[in-house]
């Protein structure tokens, strides 16, 4: 097929972006979203242009690096993928793409459609984890008995990759569900309770330091997340940071 | 910092004064409806809330005070919602994963704050004039006459109708996600949204009703 590809072109994180078209032709509908830039960037190279940056790693939808907001939607069309999980069939020949990075005030674009997403990682250190002794005599997790239920349900918020998606198809640029699910993995479990009011306060008042914007409940991000993270994260967030409150 | 500012805070209080707001709808709605079918019972109970020193001198200020702290509690999160993307989408496509009425709570609240302006002119300021300025002589008999008079004019009962479609829209996504941003989401969720759907149809329809069945009552009358 042939496609027409608006993208997003920033030459570095002070410059002014803007939108630039391109054309591509001869994609074949089996291939992956990435592929098809990977093609257009052999182009680029070839006519001795600047390929576009955008992020990528393990291109097996586990690792949450590729984001890119394709016809205004995070990840693109398709449900519950990662961009590279995104095949060209979703597509028509002829169609026009549009490719933009993934938007907030606390995912600065870097370069093209590379963002700055360390927000997420200053969230975490700021008590996505669980202190354990680790010099030897560890206890063994299995030792400590949980029902199948909050087992589940941990593994389900646990499943959340930190890709950003619910940042950037919040029209508030809200990090909630993110952060909901990051605290839910441990407030389920009973290793995660000695710091649990802690974790909730710190991981919020940091989420709120980054400048995410408020979530007001849309329930996008639910929608538009690869790994399916429930808003029911956000909902036990806000429970667990009222119990820690007051 | 702290509870008072976090965004979560600011979340919960909005949903709680949303929720005094959804129950003082409700019981206005209750009182109103006694117009159409019952107008002794709409002087009496009006005279009640108008004369009681409880309902005037405590719940009213209360009452203020929760409509001003949710609209401007609103204006505050959407200017901080706003500034949170300084580089607006070439496209973005809201309507495939959430609402009209959940992406646009500033619009609906807009008019239905408008229509506040229309209503406390309409009622509750020549109400303060009549009671403390003017200090009328009590008549517990003069609100349904004063009420129905109201919506004699065409023009007020148009603003009324598309003011409570608005307030529907408001209420659709308001009432349910309050309990989403209280923490309350579980097994009992289901239920209660279909509750919150409904009481959002169900309040601004009887409201558009009695606008309009005192508007058309008047006219056949006349």
């Amino acid at each position: 097929m042939n496609l027409t590809l608006k993208i997003w072109r920033q030459k570095d994180a002070g410059s002014k972006g803007q939108m630039v078209d391109y054309k591509v032709t001869e994609i074949s509908e089996h291939m992956s979203f990435l592929e098809m830039m990977d093609v257009l960037n052999e182009q680029l190279i070839n006519s001795g242009e600047e390929p576009v940056a955008f992020d990528h790693d393990c291109r097996e939808g586990i690792c949450g690096m590729c984001s890119m907001f394709i016809n205004g939607e995070a990840h693109g069309p398709d449900r519950g993928v990662t961009t590279c999980q995104l095949h060209m069939r979703m597509f028509k020949d002829g169609n026009t793409i549009t490719i933009e990075p993934f938007r907030a005030k606390a995912f600065p674009v870097i370069k093209d459609l590379v963002v700055d997403r360390t927000s997420f990682e200053r969230i975490q250190h700021a008590g996505g984890f669980i202190s354990v002794n680790t010099s030897g005599n560890t206890q063994d997790a299995n030792s400590i008995p949980i029902s199948k239920e909050a087992a589940d349900e941990a593994m389900d918020a646990a499943t959340c990759i930190g890709c950003g998606a619910c940042v950037a198809t919040c029209k508030n640029s809200s990090a909630m569900l993110f952060v909901g699910a990051k605290v839910s993995q441990y407030a389920l479990l009973p290793q995660g309770q000695v710091e649990a009011s802690e974790r909730v306060l710190n991981m919020v008042e940091q989420m709120d330091k980054e400048g995410f914007g408020n979530c007001t409940n849309t329930g996008a991000c639910e929608i538009e997340c690869p790994k399916g993270i429930s808003l029911e994260n956000i909902a036990r967030m806000n429970r667990e940071y009222l119990k820690a409150s007051l | 910092m702290g509870i008072l500012t976090s965004s979560i805070a600011r979340k919960v209080a909005m949903a709680l004064s949303g929720l005094f707001l959804v129950f003082f709808l409700g019981q206005h709605f209750v009182i109103n409806i006694t117009s159409v079918f019952s107008p002794d019972t709409f002087n009496s109970w009006s005279h009640f809330m108008g004369t009681n020193g409880l309902v005037q001198g405590l719940l009213q200020p209360v009452l203020m005070f929760g409509v001003v702290f949710h609209f401007v509690m609103g204006f505050v999160l959407e200017l901080k919602n706003r500034n949170a993307r300084a580089v607006k989408y070439a496209s973005f496509k809201g309507g495939v994963n959430s609402s009209w009425a959940s992406r646009n709570m500033i619009i609906s609240g807009l008019v239905v704050l408008a229509f506040l302006g229309l209503h406390f002119y309409d009622f509750w300021i020549p109400e303060m004039i009549h009671k403390y300025i003017e200090t009328n002589p009590e008549d517990p008999t003069r609100y349904f006459a004063e009420t129905v008079h109201k919506f004699e004019s065409h023009v007020r009962v148009i603003i009324y109708v598309i003011s409570f479609v608005l307030l529907a829209l408001h209420l659709w996504h308001g009432f349910a996600s309050s309990f989403q941003s209280i923490g309350f989401n579980n097994t009992y969720s289901k239920a209660l949204t279909r509750f919150a759907k409904f009481y959002a149809i169900f309040i601004p329809l009887g409201f558009i009703f009695i606008a309009l069945y005192h508007h058309f009552n008047q006219l056949l009358h006349h």
